[in-house]
């Protein structure tokens, strides 16, 4: 149960091999990939160095002012008094989760070990739900590139829900007037200066705040370095100047989550363990959004395809409604639907 | 007047009591879901936030609505006059698909009281393919009533009304055709924002084409399933004749559909999935069968001429579309973490009220307005 | 280990006529205080009140060995903690009760008449004595930094461990070298086991280590015969099997994301955790937490005064890592309650809802079947499909 279920990771490779294997020229319909902003912000979050106190899970929560997560069926070990969120809700913007595998004796390791891995949103370059969304309730700065949410705009059609490739936004089903909610970067922090809230608590620096470029500098620096080697990790933001954790470097697996993914995100991920075993979805590095709205541009761009169809349509029908009319005769016009 | 009358019939008989009874506890249910929300109801999740209502309710019921379109089409793009007799029935079916199609889509939507944003120019996002459905839905059902009042005018005798409005039905029709094919089509271009999470074996670049095409077919279908059921209902004279020379251009046109289909299925290299042994694997290849079966049918005079081959085929066609949209909808769709979803009792029965409501007002237009032909020729003052 | 079925122990019995009566003369245990002790010690170790007894009584038996106690390089903190118990007096026990014959720092005596006393204990007890060793020995220099009496802890160890029934190695110092064996080292100091290879020392580290430890695995030994439970380490499991950031009573703030920055700040008066400070619970084996030091009652250990433990049973965090560097979390598994990755989740169907559809299913195979029987039955009429052709 807690491993990737043979089905699962089945899925997910025919999903892999499928999409992978799909000829490219099958989506040369999709509009041009969006460009990242010289100065969006991102995160790094670092598995190997999460130790799972969830301190950015509290932190977030008192930081959004989202209420306590009460699952019912853990309410004999919290005594319904203790926030112990299981996975994104609508009251829970970011969640730690544990893979473990076998006796999980080590952290980090694969077979018969664990690892930490924090879930929210990623703040893609590309977003689906700003894309998807009818009323333009999802927005990305064009400067920050922070996707935001508007509740006073949305319908809560959910379509976002439905298209988000990392399955981020959440609805409240349990409240009648229920919000889609989603990490937002603490931009109400961001712009006074601060930090967001998740990296600014983290103990060791595996939450990680800075702008995307200074991020995969340092991304770059830690995969290239030797495991064994000791490091200075820094904390908070990058360039601020937070005594840093000093620790040695890990046996990463050689990949970045979020380089390319869905068109590229701003949070990126790396770990001691493969991406898919903490959960996080293999996504195709063309943005769902730049196809969609390539068909969609391609069809109705400037409505010239429709208002030339209807004016088609308005002549054929209504020479055929007069042919009728002349080829019965002087019949009472009630015949016509 | 038109050779279409309202069927003399008692508005009270068990059939419209046991659909009045299941509307009733589906509203109950309704009224439940305004209430305590969305969770309390239903099963939905944050794996599948899309759950039957949307999925039957809005997607597959307006669908199931194209009857008028379908005959648009044909009557008006290709001269197909003899089809008349079919036109209101499938123009009052697609009334109630699309109204109530709308009224779920309404009590589905999250945040329903700020339903009226999306008529906002300032809150429009041009990008999102569900803005042009939503707003095209709308104007289709406004145009379907439009269409649909000659037939109240006329019931009510408001003839020079009639008569100002048919000079200028060629717009609403034209309208009527072209409506649908735009927001037919985009429900499956909803489907392309879902990229990696939707199965390859219906994952699709032609996901709007094989969307719209399929709608138009469910519209014959239903109309000939509407036109079977309704006159061994009633007693009417049978309309076989006009099915059995539809069913020919259904048949066709089904063949096509399957074609493309198939085409891009190898093209893509993806119809090893449909081996897979799973469910994905299993409802593709009912699907599939169900198409199959229709264009079976519909393509040999055997079956075009016997009455349950044709009755049969029509299931077989709209079963087959039906799951096609259930399918791209739900069943092929992997959703990001180990979900399940399994729509809950109140749901069900919401659903299930909603669909009675439909089938409840066709019986009671049928009966209250000239929309049936070779009524006259039948039965007039039975009870 | 469970409690006791009833009819084991006889606690009248036990405790004999005179529960009050000074077992060595005036100013030393009674009786009743030594059967209590001991029950407290087989608990503390997961055993038996009749353990227990058994232990009250090997403590007292006249066939008791005695207990010979070195000292190497050290601070004398061990012996100092142990003084400081009260509950019973534990010198009293240990002194009067067990028969420490010979203590370095606690002999009356001095100089060559002490060692001569040593001695002679030794050789009367061959083979029957339990040796406690305390303090680092040096080896450098062919371990000339510490020598008593003339000769190298090293030389007295060996001497002194021939004729050892049991040796135990009290305190870090004497574990594992404690802090003369820090960077760089200079004297070459080692615990006792390096010393002694060929003989199993058991180590109750600590800086100083708890009293209790130690007088509940010199108990053990007494009753038993044998050493306790072991760890990899040949430390007792009872004390030392568990981390002290699984027992540590701010686990919760951990667990919850509360903790304290700098000391005095708000955190750290609310009493957060204080792994951000560099508390090195999380890496370290000891049962600190359950029971504190110096009897005086809950929270008297480190964390409990709001300062982080720094590992001092272990030899590769005390005195080796930075006192406010951070921990390695050597978390063994997660509590299962933590959130897994791919747990499953939502609804699948339910009774009811199969029912239904059932049911819808039923209707509409039911009342398709009677349509296609009726049209089987050949309806006559104007439009028959059979008198046209397509």
């Amino acid at each position: 149960m807690t491993e990737l279920s043979r089905r699962q990771l089945l899925t997910n490779g025919c999903v892999g091999v499928a999409v992978t294997a799909a000829p490219t020229e099958a989506f040369a319909i999709a509009r041009p990939p969006k460009e990242i902003s010289p100065d969006a912000v991102g995160m790094l979050y670092d598995s190997t160095l999460c130790i799972g106190c969830k301190a950015c899970v509290a932190a977030c929560k008192a930081a959004n002012e989202m209420p306590a997560e009460i699952p019912p069926d853990l309410s004999n070990w919290n005594e319904h008094t203790w926030d112990s969120a299981e996975d994104l809700s609508g009251r829970t913007l970011n969640v730690i989760k544990v893979y473990r595998n076998g006796t999980a004796e080590k952290k980090d390791r694969e077979i018969d070990g664990f690892a930490f891995v924090k879930r929210h949103c990623l703040h893609c370059v590309d977003p689906s739900c700003v894309s998807v969304c009818p009323v333009g309730a999802m927005r990305k700065d064009p400067v920050t590139g922070v996707v935001s949410h508007d509740p006073d705009a949305c319908i809560g059609c959910r379509y976002c829900v439905y298209a988000c490739p990392f399955g981020v936004p959440q609805y409240d089903f349990s409240n009648p007037f229920g919000k889609i909610a989603k990490c937002q970067f603490c931009r109400h922090l961001l712009k006074d200066g601060k930090v967001p809230a998740c990296c600014d608590v983290c103990p060791t620096g595996a939450s990680l705040f800075g702008t995307v470029k200074d991020i995969e500098q340092e991304t770059a620096r830690r995969l290239s370095a030797t495991p064994g080697t000791s490091y200075q990790f820094p904390r908070g933001r990058l360039g601020d100047n937070r005594p840093p954790n000093p620790a040695t470097i890990p046996n990463y697996v050689k990949a970045i989550y979020g380089e390319h993914e869905g068109g590229g995100t701003q949070v990126r991920y790396i770990a001691g363990v493969p991406f898919p075993r903490l959960g996080l979805p293999t996504v195709p590095s063309q943005a769902p959004a730049a196809l969609s709205e390539g068909v969609q541009h391609t069809i109705y761009q400037w409505l010239i395809a429709p208002i030339i169809a209807f004016a088609g349509l308005a002549v054929l029908v209504r020479r055929r409604v007069n042919h009728a009319e002349g080829d019965a005769g002087p019949k009472t016009k009630g015949d016509r639907p | 007047m038109s050779a279409a009358a309202p069927l003399r019939r008692s508005l009270v008989t068990p059939t419209t009591l046991v659909l009045a009874a299941l509307v009733i506890v589906g509203f109950y249910f309704l009224a439940l879901r305004l209430i305590y929300g969305l969770g309390a109801v239903t099963n939905l999740n944050s794996g599948y936030p899309w759950g039957i209502w949307v999925d039957v309710d809005i997607f597959i019921g307006t669908a199931l609505g194209c009857g008028g379109f379908s005959m648009a089409i044909l009557i008006y793009a290709f001269n197909g006059t003899a089809y008349h007799p079919l036109i209101r029935p499938a123009l009052l079916g697609g009334l109630f698909g699309y109204t109530l199609g709308g009224l779920a889509a309404f009590t589905d939507l999250g945040r329903w009281w700020q339903a009226y944003n999306v008529l906002l120019p300032w809150h429009w996002q041009p990008n999102s393919i569900m803005f042009e459905v939503a707003l095209c839905l709308l104007a289709y059902t406004v145009v379907l009533w439009i269409e649909f009042l000659p037939i109240l005018l006329e019931r009510f005798k408001w003839l020079a009304l009639k008569r100002f409005l048919e000079r200028w039905m060629f717009v609403f029709v034209a309208l009527g055709i072209l409506l649908p094919l735009m927001h037919q089509s985009s429900f499956g271009s909803v489907l392309l924002s879902m990229g990696p999470k939707l199965s390859p074996l219906w994952f699709t670049v032609w996901l709007p084409l094989l969307f719209v095409v399929s709608a138009i077919l469910m519209g014959y279908a239903v109309v000939m399933f509407e036109a079977t059921v309704v006159t061994h209902a009633f007693d009417l004279p049978s309309e076989h004749a006009l099915i059995s020379k539809l069913s020919k251009v259904v048949g066709w046109v089904s063949l096509v559909w399957l074609v493309i289909r198939w085409a891009d299925l190898l093209n893509r290299g993806v119809v090893n999935l449909a081996f897979a042994g799973d469910l994905k694997a299993s409802m593709f290849w009912i699907e599939n069968a169900l198409f199959i079966a229709a264009v079976l049918i519909f393509l040999t005079p055997a079956g075009r001429a016997s009455q349950r081959a044709s009755f049969l085929g029509a299931v077989a066609l709209l079963g087959g579309a039906i799951l096609y949209r259930l399918d791209a909808l739900m069943i092929g769709d992997t959703p990001v973490g180990n979900w399940s979803y399994f729509p809950s009792v109140p749901e069900l029965m919401v659903t299930i009220g909603i669909i009675s409501l439909e089938i409840l007002l066709y019986l009671v237009f049928i009966k209250l307005f000239p929309v049936l032909e070779g009524v006259s020729r039948s039965d007039t003052a039975s009870a | 280990m469970a409690a006791t079925r009833k009819s084991d122990i006889n606690y009248t019995a036990c405790l004999g006529p005179d529960p009050e009566a000074e077992i060595r003369g005036s100013g030393s245990v009674t009786r009743r205080q030594l059967v209590q002790f001991c029950a407290g010690v087989a608990a503390t170790m997961g055993l038996s009140s009749a353990a227990g007894v058994r232990m009250a009584e090997a403590a007292i038996s006249p066939a008791r060995p005695p207990v010979i106690w070195l000292h190497g390089q050290e601070c004398t903190g061990c012996t100092e903690s142990l003084l400081r118990s009260y509950h019973p007096t534990l010198e009293a026990l240990l002194l009067d009760v067990i028969s420490l014959d010979y203590h370095d720092t606690l002999c009356v005596g001095a100089g060559k008449q002490a060692l001569d006393y040593k001695h002679a204990m030794m050789e009367k007890h061959k083979g029957a004595y339990i040796l406690v060793t305390e303090g680092g020995t040096p080896l450098k220099d062919g371990g000339i930094y510490c020598k008593v009496g003339g000769k190298t802890q090293a030389d007295l160890i060996r001497e002194a461990a021939e004729g050892a029934a049991a040796v135990i190695a009290i305190g870090s110092c004497a574990s594992w070298g404690g802090i003369q064996s820090a960077d760089p080292n200079p004297t070459g100091a080692v615990g006792t086991q390096k010393v002694i290879p060929g003989k199993l020392v058991i180590n109750i580290p600590g800086c100083p280590a708890s009293p209790y430890n130690l007088l509940s695995t010199v108990l053990y030994v007494l009753t038993f015969k044998r050493p306790p439970a072991l760890d990899k380490e040949n430390r007792p499991r009872f004390a030392y099997g568990r981390l002290i950031h699984e027992n540590c009573e701010r686990r919760p703030h951990f667990d919850a994301g509360r903790f304290a920055l700098e000391f005095g700040d708000e955190g750290h008066r609310q009493g957060f955790c204080l792994y951000k400070i560099g508390c090195k619970g999380p890496e370290t084996y000891a049962n600190c937490p359950a029971i504190g030091f110096g009897d005086v009652g809950f929270g008297s250990w480190p964390v409990g005064t709001g300062h982080p433990c720094f590992g001092c049973t272990e030899k590769d965090t005390g005195f080796r890592k930075p006192l406010h560097a951070l921990a390695t979390v050597k978390t063994l598994t997660p509590p299962t309650a933590f959130p897994q990755v791919n747990a499953p989740e939502g609804a699948g169907p339910s009774a009811g809802a199969a029912a239904v559809l059932g049911a819808v299913a039923g209707v509409a195979v039911g009342a398709g079947a009677v349509l296609l029987k009726q049209m089987g039955n050949g309806k006559k009429n104007a439009n028959d499909a059979s008198k046209e052709q397509a």
